[in-house]
């Protein structure tokens, strides 16, 4: 290139640009309604969700690229816009399925459709992806755990299109545990020739590459910066998506967030502070949908002495300032959960609890304590969700202080946040949220009110709801015994206490240019329902 | 082997120990970070047994000295090891984060520069002046606003009012696809392959993150030109210039500026050190893959490879970068030789 004259400049630009397909295409597509930008402040570590370290925003590629067996329906949201709706389970890979009189064996027909790389989808094929997420241990053994499957020996290709579950014992939580992130379902053939023995299931290659039959590819990931999806067109499992790419672009500033979404130069902003949600639901579409099975909660932990006491529990529970902390920590977005308690005829979850703010009563249920003369207690709140959780904890502190319980804020490090409480279930007092996948009120107390559970952080027993959750978890929720049982549970929690409900959390999504979004309990960008508006 | 690759290897073998007392320094800092990596990783709902499977997978159940002498051999292999939070090598993390975050503050500091010197000598040649004054103002404005809020102030005047800036979001904007990484630095890749739609698709991202950074650092390199002007300006030498006749000009930039260099060139190494670390902020709110927000997700998550490969790159960095400057001393100076040092 001795000669670099105007024309030589600009055929070496044509040429440039005629070999990068990006640059071309996107620019016109652009302004058409092709492409959708979403953006959102966490970052995708992993194309696999059954890697071992995969974090939950990645969970979003299994949930786009990929299909399994059943889905839920929807239905409108309180929050606006559509959630997904746990009493109807829909057909997504599965054409149909049956379930054996007893209860233990499924067996699903599978649907007419096709990989990315156009081999049919086969039994083998789903086997082999439910072998997968039962062996390779973690989170996603735990959570295939909750709908009875365990061991590869239960799973069974009985021919091409047919395939079986057998399980140990019946559970009405084994279909709709079918419809969560994890089962999903991969080729197997593609997977096994990137697999190596030291990687039997190709880790590796699925941890960069998209190989299912679902809505969407990954075209392009650079981590820490975006992620692009590309839709594919032999989708068979739903409805065509309205757009051919979408690029999920990671933005960690909320401020930052919050400027491209009113400029309009992204159509979704995923997971937005409460207050950016108060002050843009003006704006524009923003869908503040209460998060199922999910409440945020103060603990009581049980190893600390006054907190043993049935009423220095109930004086807390009158002493907290439940309105001011929802208006305050979470902008009002979300359920409230205390008040006059829900009708105890109905089992809906979550319920407000008949607690309210009252410091009499709270003064009153302290003196009839052995602590009469109150007592000092740290509060631990975490690094990382400062957000919520401080202006919790200083509301808290100043109207314990009114009944003589002194209460030292104590802030805990992100990193360490999981093991002081969850692992170790350390803390005295402290704040916590759990919300669960499967969305009955049994399987929260399952995870939140059985002694050594995880969430459990109060380090709660009480004989009568062990008992109660293990009859009560398996059992349909049309069991004329099913009612009762979580009747007689909710009201053993109330009247212990070991966690006091706060409120609902909302899960926050702005919309500009964009509309028709749903929420769902993986809490994750489900972009295949997403259009332009 | 000339003097001064002679010297130069010397330097580099002195960076010897200097390297291996980092790897050293940072294996036992990290393993005593609070948090549990198991833990963190095993996902929300993992229950003891699978946080176990995850503390083997990762190999933390073995002991210290072993799980040292895996991480020694690993590096001495060119492996760094994998993040966690990224999923991705470490080192190809780096590779591409590294270059996003130099690209950055060294056009920042060439803007600062810019702005800096030319005010700095301004202001000593009439101390006290009005000069003077609008220099120490400036710099006072730049160095007190803290740089996120520079970077929110500027994002919101010139993207959010005006429209005239793009999308913060990063170093290129949706339409673009990045380049062919040579250099790992946009400006310098698109511009090797002429693909000038893409330079100023770059260069247009850059801008306002580098103004950013250009004001925090503007004060320290101002006020060092000032103050070596200054001293410059009262030696005997200017003294016998003005009076064998020379022109202003001649005075001021070739003999005071040149002898006032060599304290803001120490400055400008010092200003480059920090201004790396400082980057967090900017990245953050620009959405800027760089190294420094890099690090500081990884420590948020205990990601231990992570945190060790960050550390090392900058002690390597600086290893380089303080070679890079005793050269550049002797350049400005000749009376500086290598034979002394």
């Amino acid at each position: 290139m001795t000669d670099i004259s105007r024309r030589r400049l600009l055929q070496t630009a044509a040429v440039t640009a005629a070999t990068l397909p990006f640059l071309r295409v996107l620019p016109v597509s652009a302004q058409s309604s092709d492409v959708l930008v979403a953006i959102n402040g966490q970052t995708i570590n992993s194309l696999d969700l059954h890697r071992t370290g995969t974090n939950r925003p990645s969970y979003q590629v299994a949930i786009n690229c990929y299909d399994r067996l059943v889905s839920f329906g929807t239905k409108p949201s309180m929050g606006g816009g559509l959630e997904f709706d746990y009493s109807k389970v829909e057909p997504e890979l599965a054409e149909n399925w049956s379930v054996s009189d007893d209860g233990l064996v499924l067996t699903f027909n599978l649907r007419d459709a096709t990989f990315q790389d156009g081999s049919p989808v086969t039994a083998d094929d789903v086997k082999w992806s439910f072998d997968r997420a039962v062996s390779l241990g973690g989170f996603p053994a735990v959570q295939m755990k909750a709908g009875g499957f365990t061991r590869p020996d239960q799973f069974a290709a009985i021919d091409e299109k047919t395939f079986q579950i057998t399980l140990d014992s019946p559970s009405k939580l084994a279909i709709p545990d079918l419809a969560v992130p994890i089962p999903f379902v991969i080729n197997s053939t593609v997977a096994k020739a990137n697999a190596t023995e030291d990687d039997p299931w190709a880790t590796e290659y699925l941890h960069t590459h998209t190989i299912g039959s679902g809505a969407f590819k990954v075209a392009r990931w650079t981590p820490g910066e975006q992620l692009i999806y590309e839709r594919n067109d032999d989708w068979a499992s739903g409805p065509k998506p309205a757009y051919q790419r979408v690029v999920i672009r990671e933005v960690p500033s909320a401020a930052t967030r919050r400027a491209v979404i009113e400029r309009g130069d992204a159509q979704v902003s995923f997971n937005i502070p409460s207050k950016d949600a108060l002050e843009l639901a003006e704006l524009m579409e923003v869908n503040s949908t209460p998060i199922a099975n999910c409440i945020n909660c103060v603990g009581l932990n049980t190893n600390f002495e006054p907190f043993q006491d049935a009423d220095v529990r109930k004086a807390v529970a009158y002493a907290i300032p439940y309105e001011a902390i929802f208006e305050t920590a979470a902008y009002g977005r979300g359920a409230p959960l205390w008040g006059e308690e829900t009708e105890r005829s109905d089992i809906a979850w979550p319920r407000r609890t008949g607690y309210m703010e009252d410091l009499d009563k709270a003064a009153e249920h302290l003196a009839k304590s052995g602590f009469a003369d109150g007592f000092e207690v740290p509060f631990s709140i975490s690094l990382n969700q400062l957000d919520w959780m401080e202006p919790t904890a200083l509301l808290i502190q100043e109207n314990l202080a009114k009944i003589g319980i002194t209460v030292t804020i104590d802030k805990i490090p992100g990193a360490d946040w999981r093991t002081a409480s969850l692992v170790e279930k350390r803390l005295a007092f402290h704040l916590e949220g759990f919300g669960g996948w499967l969305d009955t009120p049994d399987y929260y107390f399952f995870w939140a009110y059985k002694d050594g559970h995880l969430f459990n952080s109060s380090n709660y027993r009480n004989d009568e709801v062990e008992a109660l959750v293990d009859v009560t978890l398996p059992m349909e929720v049309d069991h004329p015994d099913y009612e009762p049982n979580v009747k007689r549970m909710l009201e053993i929690a109330l009247e212990d206490l070991p966690r006091i409900p706060l409120w609902q959390p909302a899960l926050n999504v702005a919309l500009n240019g964009a509309t028709d979004y749903e929420f769902w309990f993986h809490r994750q960008l489900d972009v295949r329902p997403i259009k332009p508006s | 082997m000339t003097p001064r690759a002679k010297i130069i290897s010397a330097r580099i073998l002195q960076a010897i120990p200097v390297v291996i007392g980092v790897v050293v320094i940072t294996f036992l800092l990290t393993r005593s970070l609070p948090g549990d990596p198991a833990v963190y990783f095993a996902g929300d709902a993992a229950d003891a047994e699978s946080i176990q499977e995850v503390r083997q997978a990762l190999g933390l159940d073995k002991p210290l000295p072993q799980q040292f002498f895996i991480y020694v051999a690993d590096l001495v292999k060119g492996d760094w090891g994998n993040s966690l939070s990224t999923g991705q090598p470490v080192l190809s993390d780096l590779a591409r984060r590294l270059p996003a975050s130099l690209e950055l503050t060294l056009l920042a500091l060439f803007l600062s520069c810019l702005i800096a010197i030319p005010l700095g000598v301004l202001a000593a040649v009439k101390p006290g002046s009005w000069r003077d004054h609008l220099c120490r103002v400036v710099v006072t404005a730049g160095v007190s606003l803290p740089t996120f809020f520079t970077g929110i102030l500027l994002i919101y005047i010139f993207y959010y009012v005006l429209d005239i800036a793009p999308s913060p979001l990063g170093r290129l904007g949706f339409l673009y696809i990045e380049p062919d990484p040579v250099t790992g630095f946009y400006l310098i890749d698109t511009a090797l392959t002429q693909d000038w739609e893409t330079f100023m698709g770059a260069a247009k991202q850059l801008i306002l993150p580098a103004c950013t950074m250009a004001i925090f650092t503007l004060a320290p390199i101002a006020r060092m030109t000032r103050a070596a002007m200054l001293q410059a300006l009262s030696s005997d030498f200017i003294r016998t210039a003005r009076a064998a006749g020379l022109s202003q000009r001649k005075v001021l930039i070739g003999y005071a500026l040149r002898n006032a260099l060599l304290p803001v060139v120490t400055t400008l190494g010092m200003v480059f050190s920090f201004a790396l670390g400082a980057n967090v902020l900017v990245e953050k709110v620009f959405a800027w893959p760089g190294i420094g927000s890099y690090a500081v997700d990884a420590l948020v998550a205990s990601d231990y490879a992570a945190v060790q490969g960050f550390v090392l790159a900058m002690a390597l960095l600086f290893v380089a970068l303080n070679l890079i400057i005793d050269l550049l001393y002797a350049v400005i100076d000749p009376r500086i030789g290598f034979e002394a040092s």
